[in-house]
């Protein structure tokens, strides 16, 4: 790849609670990717990007958009990437447009109460990408699980920034609205964005992922296209699973099958 | 929640602060009349009248205003930065601080001695209470840390105070000190206003800046830094502006409960729950409460002197009750 990378790492090192999460880990993405963060339990997925959103102390470079990580102010960060994190907390009953609205603060002064056009515009799209405009009035705090997250990925989406990370946005969303939020995130991407999420569902990142990141122990097991990371060795090594491979309407196919052990003990009996 | 009918609702609590502000200097145990009092005020001729008005009403009534915007400002704060509805001005101990500071003023004889004795004495206890804090959870910059130090330093402060009341020489000194503690604006020169304003509007300059933090924080610490928010700015911010205010109120009125906590309860459906909006509207409305609870301790009892802090924490802790049982309600 030619083009500079919009986020990039080079022997990034978290430590917590004085054990090393994320080690010398290196990693480059680029505008048009779409990356999903793989990874067992443990494995340091949120830690990673936490550190990348500049949340958590790390060690090693970082360089955001082609500056460095430990140059940028938090406002000059905010204004490159949005992030939005695993817990879905939501404090006062605002309304879903006021929540989605405040994407819009990292753009605002100190005491500004009013919000000009692009502001407006920018959170009415983002609320219509996430399917969230029509509870616009109500308040955030009476959504279910599910649009909750919608709301949430929207208030990111209303931050307009080049780099956009996610923490488990799939998670509690119904199957129509999982594809749609990949979708967003493909055309975002489409767009000369740059989004990082962690995923859970196997079969959601094989399917709309433009590339895979395999995390283990805090290091990078396997990178590169679904296929190419998610292969029996891997999914035996690194998860404990036998999964079945397939191609199924143009497009990569996951499905878990069982344990590894489990299997070898199936076949055993057989 | 309209931008419309919240500035409608900003000039509605305005007005009533106004009406508030001339009733207060309108209404009395001298018993003056409504519009003798009113023309008095605007009039610098030696008389009696003038004199009730302008020495002893008026500073009562600005004082009135500036602890109660005071308490219902920083309440709004710090339930918006901790993300807790259940907090209140005297958390991070500076009432507690300036309430010992003045104490020890009076047991000293201090207060006695020099006019200006007790409420600087307010300030020097509320200072001290910042630096203990910022001390202890100055470089962490979490919440917890911050509500844990505030704690310890509320619960000394109390001790001392304690200590103090146990060890008084007579039982008119502890009189004194008791009724102190209640809170309360009679008996207000103009010189109090002068010395609490300055510190009090400084305070408010740090906690108005904290609007755009605020609203931030109703998604989490995570969410707020991502968004540009520097929390351990803003929490510097939040004890210098509580401890400046705050600090400065009580030393010039003793510790007046249930404002800072009841005030944005009541007002934050009217704002639509944005943090940055409640600020404005929380300290308009601290004042109403402050202004009006001081000019019905005239008429519930005229001449007996109840004391301010008295009345709001029997008004307001019924009140607070049937916000608890209400909100328990739209939970369910």
């Amino acid at each position: 790849m030619t083009q500079t990378p919009l986020l990039a790492t080079r022997n990034l090192t978290v430590h917590l609670a004085q054990r090393p999460v994320i080690d010398n880990l290196s990693l480059e993405i680029c505008a048009g990717e779409l990356v999903g963060l793989i990874g067992p339990n443990g494995a340091g997925k949120s830690t990673l990007l936490r550190s990348l959103a500049g949340l958590i102390p790390s060690a090693g470079d970082m360089t955001v958009s082609g500056r460095s990580g430990a140059d940028l102010t938090l406002a000059e960060r905010a204004a490159l990437m949005a992030y939005v994190p695993q817990e879905h907390e939501i404090v006062w009953p605002m309304s879903v447009e006021r929540l989605v609205g405040l994407g819009r603060v990292p753009h605002a002064g100190a005491f500004a109460l009013r919000r000009g056009e692009n502001d407006r515009r920018a959170v009415r799209q983002a609320m219509e990408r996430m399917d969230v405009a029509r509870f616009a009035a109500r308040p955030a705090t009476a959504l279910s699980g599910g649009e909750k997250a919608r709301v949430l990925i929207a208030r990111a989406l209303a931050q307009e920034t080049p780099i956009l990370i996610a923490d488990e946005p799939a998670a509690g969303l119904d199957p129509a609205h999982q594809i749609a939020l990949m979708r967003t995130f493909r055309s975002l991407a489409a767009e000369g964005r740059a989004v990082v999420a962690t995923l859970h569902d196997l079969g959601l990142a094989a399917r709309w992922c433009t590339r895979l990141v395999l995390l283990n122990n805090g290091v990078i097991a396997a990178d590169g296209l679904p296929q190419e990371v998610l292969t029996e060795k891997t999914m035996a090594d690194v998860y404990g699973i036998r999964a079945y491979f397939g191609t199924a309407a143009g497009g990569p196919v996951v499905q878990i099958l069982d344990v590894a052990d489990q299997a070898e003990e199936t076949s055993g009996a057989n | 929640m309209t931008d419309r009918s919240y500035y409608l609702m900003l000039a509605g609590l305005v007005l009533l602060a106004l009406v508030l502000f001339i009733l207060s200097l309108t209404v009395g145990t001298a018993g003056i009349g409504f519009f003798v009092s009113l023309k008095a005020l605007f009039s610098w001729e030696d008389s009696l009248i003038g004199l009730v008005i302008h020495d002893i009403r008026l500073p009562r009534a600005i004082l009135g205003l500036l602890v109660g915007a005071t308490l219902g400002l920083s309440g709004a704060v710090l339930q918006g930065f901790l993300r807790n509805p259940l907090a209140e001005p005297g958390l991070i101990g500076v009432s507690a601080s300036a309430s010992l500071g003045a104490v020890l003023a009076i047991y000293t004889g201090f207060s006695a001695a020099f006019a200006l004795g007790l409420p600087l004495a307010g300030l020097a206890g509320a200072f001290l209470a910042v630096l203990a804090v910022r001390a202890m959870a100055g470089a962490s910059g979490s919440t917890l840390t911050l509500i844990l130090a505030g704690v310890a330093v509320s619960s000394f402060a109390a001790a001392m105070t304690s200590l103090t009341l146990n060890l008084s020489p007579n039982p008119f000194t502890a009189l004194e000190i008791m009724f102190w503690m209640m809170g309360s604006l009679s008996d207000r020169s103009m010189t109090h206003v002068w010395l609490a304003a300055p510190f009090i509007m400084a305070g408010w300059l740090s906690l108005f800046s904290l609007g755009r933090a605020l609203d931030a924080l109703t998604l989490g610490r995570d969410a707020a830094a991502s968004m540009g928010i520097d929390l351990k700015g803003a929490q510097r911010r939040v004890v210098f502006g509580v401890a400046a205010s705050v600090g400065a109120a009580t030393a010039v009125s003793g510790a007046i409960g249930f404002v800072g906590l009841v005030v944005p309860h009541m007002l934050r459906p009217f704002t639509g729950s944005v943090p940055s909006r409640l600020l404005p509207a929380s300290a308009i409305g601290g004042a109403c409460m402050i202004l009006a609870a001081d000019v019905l301790v005239r008429f519930i009892a005229p001449g007996r002197d109840v004391k301010l802090g008295v009345l709001t924490a029997i008004v307001g802790a019924p009140f607070f009750l049937w916000l608890v049982y209400r909100t328990r309600r739209d939970m369910l």
